[in-house]
């Protein structure tokens, strides 16, 4: 066992020390992407895929589950993931987040009907997550290349290392028996099904009606997940120069 | 502290600084200030609000978001932006024909995202000042879910509106790229991505 986690360890920092690093120049509007070719034959496939679940699964859910479950289910999925937000806030140094994050489990697990209700938020202690790929990015790692993963779509490569540790930094996993351990990951699941047949319009307008939905999405990801990192506006290299811009004849 | 003199010379040259700055902006309603801005986001919000307040169908209200988008948005700007490269061998009628298809496409694309948050609403929540426009940052309310960022940038000189953020995502660089490739897809014609564009959004 301690073997195996030597080895593991010693892979996530051979991943992360392989993180490629665009050179001067050769990341325009911050996007550093050598691996296009196959990035793009993975996006095709999940577009498919989204095609079919949307239709099938998503619409379902959405259907046929009341609002009410529904919002029961997203909440047990965040209970449930919230040791984990612990886990890394500490890592990153951030006592205090983490902190607000241990009294929102209490309370949600307990008043909460085992993290069903979220009575934490009407308490003023709202949900604040995170993941092992920030908890990288706050050790100072680069970003890395842009990657699209099969299944569960955009990600960088500091993003899909810190995905993989995520498989083990929830507490609850070691302690919860083994069938229930899955309720979490399956609330998971659901809650994006969810969101995604919720926001129906916003992802087909993306993922089916632009022109080129690979692009778009790469640049709707990247600008989104460097905004939750806390990339501010002005160091940010795609700020747009009003007076830059030659408006003459439009 | 000795008593400041107040020199003809400084007098003249305080003027002529004075002219020259309104001389390079002519006719321009200039946001000189934060709180203009400021203000000027929180009128556009009001608007915005009252739309999604309002309950209409979703074909009233892309009406009104554009009718909002003309009044507030620095549109040439936003086109131009959009264009991109490609703005420099377009002509002027294919330039002003861009702009009008683009404000109509904009309107729908933004309306019925807008249109998702109906029961919510847009909180101002301060300003800053980045180069050559102020940065106006808001939340956008909603019933059930996680708040989330809007971010407003109005230009000092125009006094407009010209960039909005969503969650970080920048609307210029995504429309840029969306345009781009509307144009890759007819080999660079503009004139048929613009046909394109008037039944795209």
């Amino acid at each position: 066992m301690r073997k195996a986690r030597v080895i593991f360890v010693g892979l996530l920092l051979t991943a992360l020390a392989a993180c490629s690093v665009p050179g001067p120049g050769g990341a325009p509007d911050g996007i550093h992407d050598p691996y296009e070719a196959t990035n793009r034959k993975v996006h095709n496939f999940n577009r498919r895929l989204d095609k079919g679940s949307v239709n099938g699964a998503g619409a379902f859910y959405v259907n046929a589950v009341p609002e009410g479950v529904q919002r029961n289910i997203s909440n047990f999925a965040d209970t449930y993931a919230t040791p984990s937000y612990v886990v890394n806030q500490v890592l990153q140094g951030r006592p205090g987040r983490a902190t607000k994050n241990t009294l929102r489990f209490v309370i949600n697990a307990t008043l909460g009907f085992g993290g069903l209700a979220d009575v934490a938020s009407d308490l003023g202690l709202t949900e604040d997550d995170t993941d092992f790929g920030e908890t990288l990015h706050v050790w100072g790692a680069p970003e890395g290349a842009y990657q699209e993963l099969p299944l569960l779509g955009p990600s960088t490569e500091r993003d899909t290392a810190g995905r993989v540790v995520d498989l083990f930094t929830n507490p609850l996993s070691r302690i919860i028996p083994s069938p229930e351990r899955y309720s979490g990951s399956v609330a998971t699941y659901l809650d994006k099904l969810g969101d995604r047949a919720k926001y129906a319009s916003t992802v087909d307008s993306i993922l089916h009606d632009s022109a080129d939905s690979y692009a778009q999405l790469r640049l709707i990801y990247l600008q989104n997940r460097r905004h939750e990192l806390g990339y501010g506006t002005d160091e940010d290299s795609s700020f747009v120069d009003p007076d830059a811009i030659d408006t003459e004849g439009f | 502290m000795k008593p400041m003199h107040f020199s003809r010379r400084s007098f003249t040259l305080g003027a002529a600084a004075a002219l020259l700055s309104t001389a390079a902006l002519p006719g321009a309603a200039l946001a000189a200030t934060a709180a203009q801005a400021e203000a000027l986001v929180g009128k556009l919000v009001s608007d915005i609000n009252k739309v999604i307040g309002s309950g209409k169908s979703e074909g009233a209200m892309i009406k009104d978001f554009e009718r909002i988008f003309k009044k507030y948005a620095d549109l040439p700007t936003i086109a131009a932006s959009a264009l991109g490269v490609d703005g420099r061998r377009a002509t002027s009628a294919q330039k002003k024909a861009f702009t009008n298809a683009f404000t109509g496409y904009i309107s729908r694309k933004y309306g019925k995202r807008f249109r998702e948050f109906i029961g919510g609403e847009i909180r101002v929540d301060g300003s800053k000042s980045v180069k050559n426009a102020f940065q106006v940052n808001g939340t956008m309310i909603l019933r059930n879910e996680a708040p989330f960022d809007v971010t407003f940038f109005v230009g000092k000189k125009s006094g407009k509106f010209y960039n909005l953020y969503l969650e970080g995502v920048n609307m210029l660089l995504t429309e840029r790229t969306e345009i781009g490739a509307m144009l890759d897809k007819r080999r660079g014609d503009i004139d048929a991505m613009i046909a394109d564009l008037k039944k795209a959004g």
